[in-house]
């Protein structure tokens, strides 16, 4: 594969305008699949989640998940859609054998959600309005792994094999309109846009939204067109762009190859990219076919959606405050900083960190906990922060910590011993005895004890050297094994050097 | 009779290609014929269907027809690759594809 020429990124935006679009594929967190009763779930035996309609077993009927399309309504009224009166599935036909069927249930004409709008936030606090087209309702395709290929990639393969474990899991493919006007903001707002989905559909709890699993991707459209021109570019579609970083470096790219192409007197191919993370770059797909070449046409194993103004009253009245408001809100509350914020954003753990709060925790001490421990463990043991400790409990524990009936590393057992589901903080911290010693007296015996062994201490702190107090707390704390409170020890120690001798 | 000009042999061809069917140059001519008669039956149909007659695409009036979100009956491995015409580590076992994912 040939290396693409390339324009310097500053260059191509002084020449051109660049024009997003983005189709963004959220797999929904159902229970079970679309269209069957099959699992809906991640990493099982291969074909071992499929039931005859996601193989497309003659004589199988699809028939619709109510709570995908309770889910779909959600995000639709999420992204400020106008939900459809009537919404009808749609064959969308093509071989390939991710599916067995040989066409895709998914939604044409009449998609349930559509014109709607999301706010993005650049990290400056510059906001964008992207434009929403539609919001569509339709199943994943399965799974396929080339074998034979020098690269493992389709050329060169000799078979394939295919998982359909995924083949049917609901899908909602969010469309925006063209998207004008960002410049060279262009790479960093591709960014933001996806983030900002993946914010939304985590705050409504309808998709796990890990990109990296594949729950959340990106199909990025680029075209570029001269400086005051009417007529758009010509557009490619980047697919395969499945992490936040990759998103934007992928827009980034396209702006600069096509711009070195147009710079150099030719002509953009419509056709799909493929992203490759490995360079940084993408390379030539299939010519992008025509809508006409799917030969969409009604499902007619399937019957029209008609929701309710009840139902969509309902879901409107459930739908959590927008991530944008939400953030903007605890960043206004809470007085962190932008990149405080950022790194509660990026552990999925905003809400967990507001019912701390409002559980009774200082915002500071709440963040600590939840990024700093919490989070630690949760990565050691690759799961989500968010469910390990419920934000209750921290919110006692931080409780036990900031009335010195706990020292931090105490409060670490403690966390470890809720986490392992011996109970609330105040159980563990009765169970396992580990209560901060909290006794002068039991204090003050250490503290002679060590200050024995030490005589000069005493004379140093009455010579203004406190620093000398260092080694005493040190000793007492190793024999209080921990268990001690420092600063009441150090108190102590300072009383002891004033009073005696 | 319809016109058979409708539909042109280069448009069953290409149908032919995204449908994956080898046909023959008299198999074209014939189905041109066809497809036209059927294009143009629709079009008396249109000519009939006034603006205050729905589009239907489905005989029976039912709407929002579902399912609980419950895991049912499935198909175990063993069952799922029963009809396959070969099969490689629980996975379906299709020839090299000269396409792409859509």
């Amino acid at each position: 594969m040939a290396t693409a020429e390339l324009l310097s990124f500053e260059e191509a935006l002084a020449k051109y305008e660049p024009v997003l679009g983005f189709e963004v594929h959220v797999e929904l967190s159902t229970k079970t699949k679309m269209f069957s009763a099959a699992p809906n779930a991640f990493g099982g035996a291969p074909n071992t989640f499929v039931a005859p309609v996601d193989l497309g077993l003659p004589g199988s009927l699809p028939v619709v998940n109510e709570q995908a399309v309770r889910y779909s309504i959600s995000l639709g009224l999420a992204l400020g859609c106008s939900i459809a009166e009537t919404s009808r599935f749609h064959r969308k036909n093509y071989f390939y054998p991710d599916l067995a069927k040989n066409y895709q249930i998914s939604q044409y004409d009449e998609p349930i959600a559509f014109d709607g709008e999301v706010e993005v936030e650049l990290d400056d606090g510059t906001v964008y309005r992207i434009p929403i087209e539609r919001a569509h309702m339709e199943e994943d395709a399965g799974k396929l792994t080339h074998v034979g290929g020098a690269t493992g990639r389709i050329q060169g393969a000799e078979y394939s094999l295919v998982d359909y474990n995924r083949a049917g899991v609901p899908l909602v493919e969010i469309v925006t309109r063209p998207i004008y006007g960002a410049a060279e903001r262009a790479p960093e707002l591709a960014r933001a846009y996806v983030a900002t989905i993946r914010d939304i559909v985590r705050s409504l709890g309808v998709s796990d939204a890990r990109m990296e699993r594949g729950n959340l991707r990106c199909d990025a459209n680029v075209s570029l067109r001269p400086h005051g021109a009417e007529k758009l570019g010509t557009r490619t579609e980047t697919k395969n762009v499945n992490s936040l970083r990759s998103v934007e470096r992928a827009v980034r790219y396209e702006i600069q190859r096509q711009a070195a192409i147009l710079d150099a007197g030719g002509t953009i191919v419509q056709e799909t990219r493929h992203w490759h993370e490995d360079t940084g770059t993408t390379s030539a797909g299939r010519p992008k076919s025509d809508a006409d070449d799917y030969r969409y046409f009604p499902e007619p194993d399937l019957l029209p959606v008609v929701p309710s103004r009840e139902l969509i009253a309902e879901l409107r009245a459930a739908l959590p405050e927008s991530p944008t408001v939400f953030r903007r809100r605890l960043e206004t509350e809470y007085g962190f900083t932008e990149s405080e914020f950022r790194d509660l954003i990026n552990a999925n753990l905003l809400v967990e960190l507001e019912q701390t709060v409002g559980a009774g925790a200082a915002p500071a001490q709440a963040r600590k906990w939840w990024l700093g421990e919490i989070l630690r463990i949760a990565n050691s043991r690759g799961v989500e922060a968010g469910t390990l400790i419920s934000p209750l409990h921290v919110s006692e524990l931080i409780a036990l910590v900031e009335t010195g009936q706990l020292t931090d590393r105490l409060g670490r057992q403690v966390l470890e011993g809720v986490i392992a589901g011996e109970g609330s903080p105040d159980e563990v911290v009765k169970a396992r005895g580990l209560a901060v010693v909290s006794d002068d007296s039991a204090l003050l015996a250490a503290i002679d004890e060590a200050l024995a062994t030490q005589p000069d201490v005493l004379a140093k702190i009455r010579d203004g050297k406190v620093q000398a107090a260092g080694a005493v707390i040190g000793a007492v704390m190793k024999a209080m094994r921990g268990q001690a409170d420092a600063a009441r020890v150090r108190e102590l120690v300072l009383e002891r050097a004033t009073s005696v001798g | 009779m319809p016109d058979p000009t409708a539909i042109t042999a280069e448009q069953v061809q290409h149908l032919a290609d995204l449908a994956r069917i080898a046909l023959t140059p008299e198999e074209i001519e014939h189905l041109a014929v066809e497809l036209g008669s059927i294009v143009d039956n629709v079009r008396k149909v249109t000519e009939v269907a006034t603006p205050d007659v729905p589009a239907t695409s489905h005989p029976i009036p039912l709407q929002n027809v579902y399912r609980p979100d419950v895991i049912g009956e499935i198909l175990t491995n063993e069952q799922a690759l029963s009809g396959a015409p070969d099969a490689d580590d629980g996975r379906f076992r299709v020839s090299a594809i000269l396409g792409e994912e859509q």
